[in-house]
């Protein structure tokens, strides 16, 4: 890749306190086009209150996250009015969920799931809507005839894969991940790893995610952020990192591992 | 309204139940609901003498507009003769002292339940319906916050995530009652469980007031503002009705009752509308299993 133009996000001194407690402080970093940032952490380090502020779930207390917009180019997202960011939230940002069912609905069908977000933006024909779903159930591996069915009846992995498919069916160019191998037995993560790789891969997609499965990275992140305590402790290129940790809280964390 | 009435106990009732204030916080209510067709208004709805369920919120809004000048008509599923029909009409009868008729074309106020009246409606009247649940996404969107948000960005992709599901699971848009439609172009509202025969009538010139008693909504239809039902481009939307004419009035045109007529398949289909039926049959209509004219004159 030669120089970018522009980053797709610019995060500035995010800061966000609950009280006097610290859940995330003075985070800066830019994330290029089809690049994949990382973060990891060990649980209360901050990694999911830093990604719920990024994502616009939580209003941080001070900083600047300044989205490449397609229309206006650098925009402060923290600025925006919320319609705004609502209509970013269903067009160019995706967030999976560690928990496919908080983004889910339960109720609805897969295709219907799937076809949500092309309604939210205004298709209004039924047989595209449908063969877009049908699209990218197969995209994510669901066979065709299961389009009917509700999440219910889907196994927690395709649950995963659904809410994969459900995220990108607008073609966003964010997608936010929390921990979304969470919770999926080893085989089963790996597949879905596959299919994430794939997908980013494919499609260009810048993405952050949150975890806390260092394998899980070391696949898919081309950087890496370690945080605890709220702060961001080291940065750089994930193998880099991986390999040659400095501080010694990463040390810790690499050295921590299990080895099969 | 302390003005003595013949057959109204004046010491017992307020003119129509409700005190003047309580009233008078209805009708802003109305107004605020009139200036912005379609949205909800909530209103700090009363206890009335009857369940919820039976029209606590029509009634409550048929209170406010009732004038002593008014001849009130109750309709339940289209018929003046139904226990929720007649206990309301008594209940005006008592309370207000209102003339009161079966007849669409005499009446100024309608309430009614569940349908519109066949009878085109005219500027001069005023249609109450009641209304169970006011929110046409509460059962996609359960959070009340985050439905009112919804209506104040204008994110009605949800709306035909239903309508979506009832074509993959049916073949077609199954939801037959409380049709989903957005009134100028602005708010989706849920029309009350009219049949969605009678959505295309909801563009009238009369004027239309939508009262929920229990969810503490008011919403109106202003007269002749442009109502259209939500659907797909290649699943427009059909008002369909059963494929019959009325048995006793021989209509083609109007929403019909199935009536089961015996245990061994028997039925018959008749207009939901009885005043309409009844007005047509007094003109000489006949349908196939009405009684013989000759007969009915003797």
């Amino acid at each position: 890749m030669s120089t970018p133009a522009t980053p797709l996000l610019q995060v500035r001194d995010i800061r966000k306190t609950y009280g006097a407690r610290i859940g995330c402080t003075d985070v800066n970093f830019d994330l290029y086009p089809g690049e994949v940032i990382g973060i990891v952490g060990e649980s209360g380090s901050g990694k999911s209150t830093l990604l719920n502020c990024l994502a616009g779930h939580l209003a941080p207390d001070a900083g600047e996250i300044l989205f490449n917009t397609r229309a206006d180019g650098l925009k402060d997202t923290l600025k925006m009015s919320e319609p705004e960011r609502r209509m970013l939230g269903r067009t160019d940002w995706a967030f999976v969920h560690q928990n496919a069912r908080d983004g889910l609905r339960m109720g609805v069908s897969a295709g219907g799931n799937v076809g949500e977000r092309l309604m939210a933006v205004g298709a209004r024909h039924y047989g595209n809507i449908r063969e877009q779903a049908i699209d990218w159930l197969d995209r994510v591996e669901i066979a065709e005839d299961r389009v009917d069915d509700r999440p219910g009846a889907f196994s927690g992995g395709m649950q995963q894969r659904l809410q994969i498919a459900r995220n990108l069916v607008t073609g966003p160019r964010l997608v936010f991940m929390d921990e979304p191998t969470g919770g999926l037995d080893v085989s089963v993560q790996a597949r879905l790893l596959d299919l994430l790789r794939g997908l980013v891969r494919e499609m260009g997609l810048s993405a952050i995610i949150v975890t806390h499965d260092l394998a899980v990275v070391r696949l898919l992140a081309d950087r890496l952020m370690v945080m605890k305590s709220g702060h961001v402790v080291e940065a750089g290129l994930t193998d880099q990192v991986l390999d040659d940790p400095q501080h010694g809280y990463t040390q810790l964390l690499v050295s921590s591992v299990l080895q099969v | 309204m302390t003005e003595e009435r013949p057959g109204v106990e004046t010491d017992a009732y307020n003119f129509a139940y409700l005190d003047e204030q309580t009233k008078r916080m209805i009708r802003r209510a109305i107004l605020k609901g009139v200036a912005i067709p379609g949205y909800q208004v909530p209103f700090a709805s009363r206890e009335m003498p009857m369940p919820y369920g039976w029209g606590t919120g029509g009634v409550q809004v048929t209170a406010a507009c009732l004038t002593p000048e008014d001849r009130l008509k109750v309709i339940d599923q289209g018929a003046d003769d139904t226990t929720n029909a007649v206990s309301i009409r008594k209940f005006f009868e008592r309370t207000a002292g209102v003339e009161t008729t079966e007849h669409t074309t005499e009446a100024t106020v309608i309430q009614t339940r569940h349908r519109i009246p066949e009878t085109p409606m005219t500027e001069d009247q005023i249609l109450v319906y009641q209304v169970p649940i006011p929110e046409p996404l509460r059962f996609l969107e359960p959070r009340e916050t985050e439905t009112r948000k919804m209506h104040g960005l204008e994110e009605y992709g949800l709306m035909h995530v239903k309508l979506y599901e009832d074509i993959a699971r049916h073949g077609e848009i199954a939801t037959a009652y409380a049709y989903p439609v957005k009134v100028e172009g602005r708010y989706v509202m849920d029309p009350s469980p009219i049949p969605k025969f009678d959505n295309p009538r909801l563009e009238s010139p009369a004027l239309q007031l939508f009262g929920a008693g229990r969810e503490q909504r008011i919403y109106a239809v202003p007269p002749y503002s442009k109502v259209v039902s939500l659907d797909f481009e290649d699943h427009p939307f059909d008002p369909s009705k059963a494929d019959h004419p009325c048995a006793l009035c021989g209509a083609e045109n109007t929403y019909l009752d199935e009536v089961i007529m015996d245990d061994a398949g028997g039925r018959m289909f008749v207009c939901s509308d009885t005043d309409y039926c009844a007005t047509r049959q007094a003109e000489g209509h006949r349908g196939a299993q009405s009684a013989p004219f000759t007969e009915a004159a003797e």
